[in-house]
């Protein structure tokens, strides 16, 4: 969320896993939180901010 | 029975008088088929009470497909935080009950400048190189 508010590009959603079963068998969620970027980049658990920024954000941003 | 107590109440009071701008949560619900969104709608409820400078928005999903298209809602129970003409682009799907709520109440907090995102500069640069679209989905439970 922070991330959202910082930038027009990046949206974000919650979503409660107990009342969408169909996105925890889509998702593979296997623990919570899990985080998926663009269906394509996955994070379990709850990491540091900047590891999270970081993996999140790095496959979708201009080579530096 | 309210889902709040008064120490709740007088909590989010606190809370929403530091909004520096009025926050709008746009709650979408349906009558049939969903289990949780009673439970939502009930919230939703006594939160948009707390605070002039935060309203409560209610469409239903059958009936107002177009307000549904524009704020991207595809199931129910759903929120949008959003502030006067501005949409960050933060949603819930499900009730927002324990974590939820949690991430709820910041949402609010951060739609109505209230806190600044105060990221790390690591971390603001890499927000500031984005160059598509980026969709993040958090999934929780209420524990």
């Amino acid at each position: 969320m922070r991330m959202a508010v910082s930038s027009d590009q990046v949206k974000a959603t919650v979503v409660g896993a107990a009342e969408f079963p169909e996105d925890v068998r889509k998702y593979r969620i296997s623990g919570v939180p899990k985080t998926v970027v663009n269906e394509k980049v996955e994070i379990l658990g709850a990491v540091p901010e900047e590891e999270y920024v970081r993996e999140s954000l790095t496959p979708f941003t201009v080579t530096q | 029975m309210a889902l709040l107590s008064d120490a709740d109440r007088q909590e989010l009071q606190k809370t929403f008088a530091e909004l520096k701008q009025p926050v709008k949560l746009v709650f979408f619900t349906q009558t049939l088929n969903c289990e949780t969104c009673d439970a939502a709608k009930q919230i939703l409820d006594e939160v948009g009470k707390i605070s002039d400078k935060l309203t409560v928005e209610e469409h239903d999903f059958i009936l107002e497909q177009q307000a549904a298209a524009t704020y991207g809602i595809s199931r129910v129970p759903a929120i949008a935080v959003v502030a006067n003409g501005s949409d960050p682009g933060i949603r819930f799907f499900g009730a927002p009950m324990g974590y939820e709520f949690a991430s709820l109440l910041e949402a609010i907090i951060l739609v109505g400048g209230a806190e600044d995102a105060d990221l790390a500069e690591t971390s603001q640069q890499l927000i500031g190189s984005v160059k598509e679209p980026v969709d993040i989905k958090v999934f929780v439970t209420p524990t």
